[in-house]
């Protein structure tokens, strides 16, 4: 590994200061993607100090904000499942993050770190999309539609924190992983869906996750049938080391029939 | 940088950068080579250890995220678990080993009776190449209370 400097901020307004300082500088929660980058030096542009957020007090937590739960973007995946609150109205994201690696994944995973290292892969992101959560970080609030750029491109500025995520409390939202095994896999697809309003996001895919528009507006008539046909062309698989192409359009399509029809 | 934290109950401490993993900080600097390194990516658990009582895998710690925290290792670990691996032939090449017994020592902590399910998701994260898992799993059923 390359010498990398290790920053530890104080509290959060100072790591926002620091991050500013810091030049070629990366925020590190649980290192669950980062620190495998980091050692394999497959991170570009190599950066040259990490920030650590992870024991960061006003990142951690579960709690109500304007009608809304709010999730610490340091919070980990363990702290997320125990969460009474979140088992209640975010079942979804509970069951996303049990698929998460394994114990020593879920005790490190965060969901700042899912949405700042945006694999299209990401189990969590979907369940995001699907949730319409909103993305909050040190200045502003940005809406989870449109937070992926491109792949592992997102709307963050390079000097921008992510701080925590909110989510609305009254949705039905179901979701489903299919990967090679249950536990410490990567999605070959990864689907989170909800009748009302109607959001189908899927992850793995495409280059990023991603709402699928014509299945959705399909959902939105009540035509199940036309969704699960028009989703086919919402998606563009690829074939790589974990699947192929034409197994994830299959299973897309099997998949989202299954959970529209519970 | 000087990090300072408990390990196996001891106070000790690390120079250099604190991005340094603490695996390679606990085998060539603190000498404990219990801890294996497997795959250095997350996916094998060969590297577990507890910090504060949870299982992570130390390949993904940077030490300066240890600061002042407890840290156990195999080598700290005392637990009926390692004859009950002996006794049903649940430890072959032994690299897995270690990070088995502290991921069930969690398990068992959480869960006094635990099913066999319950055993083979704590355990999901640890890898074994050798014994198919089937004698681990009777192992730490063998040590529920």
């Amino acid at each position: 590994m390359r010498d990398v400097t290790y920053v530890r901020p104080r509290n959060l307004n100072d790591a926002v200061q620091l991050y500013k300082a810091t030049p070629e500088c990366r925020p590190l929660a649980g290192g669950t993607d980062l620190m495998v980058m980091l050692h394999a030096r497959t991170l570009r542009p190599e950066p040259r100090a990490v920030l650590d957020l992870w024991s960061l007090p006003e990142l951690k937590g579960v709690r109500r904000v304007e009608g809304m739960l709010e999730i610490g973007a340091a919070e980990s995946y363990t702290g997320i499942i125990r969460s009474p609150e979140v088992w209640r109205h975010l079942p979804a994201l509970v069951a996303a993050a049990r698929t998460i690696g394994a114990a020593q994944i879920q005790n490190r995973g965060t969901l700042g770190g899912n949405l700042a290292n945006a694999s299209p892969a990401g189990d969590t992101l979907p369940v995001l999309l699907a949730y319409d959560a909103v993305v909050v970080t040190d200045r502003r609030a940005v809406p989870i539609d449109g937070f992926f750029k491109g792949y592992r491109t997102t709307a963050l500025q390079p000097d921008e924190l992510i701080t925590a995520v909110r989510f609305p409390m009254d949705r039905q939202v179901l979701f489903r992983k299919v990967g090679t095994r249950a536990a410490q896999a990567i999605s070959k697809v990864v689907i989170a869906v909800c009748r009302e309003p109607a959001r189908i996001a899927i992850g793995s895919v495409a280059e990023i996750p991603l709402r699928a528009p014509r299945a959705e507006a399909a959902l939105a008539t009540g035509d199940l049938v036309g969704a699960v046909t028009a989703i086919a062309a919402d998606i563009r698989p690829i074939d790589d080391v974990r699947s192929t192409a034409a197994y994830r359009r299959v299973v897309t399509q099997n998949v989202l029939a299954e959970l529209l029809n519970q | 940088m000087t990090v300072r934290f408990t390990l196996n109950g001891r106070e000790v401490s690390s120079e250099g950068s604190g991005a340094r993993r603490l695996l390679d900080v606990l085998r060539e600097d603190l000498r404990q080579t219990g801890t294996k390194e497997g795959c250095g990516e997350g996916e094998c658990g060969a590297c577990s250890v507890l910090i504060d009582g949870e299982v992570v895998d130390s390949c993904l710690v940077a030490v300066g995220q240890v600061e002042g925290r407890r840290v156990v290792t195999i080598e700290g670990l005392q637990s009926p678990l390692q004859q009950a691996f002996i006794e049903h032939g649940a430890a072959q090449c032994g690299i897995c080993t270690p990070g088995m017994l502290l991921a069930a020592h969690v398990l068992l902590l959480r869960t006094r009776r635990p099913s066999a399910d319950d055993v083979r998701e704590a355990l999901a994260g640890n890898l074994c190449r050798c014994t198919g898992y089937t004698k681990i799993i009777e192992a730490v059923l063998s040590c529920a209370m």
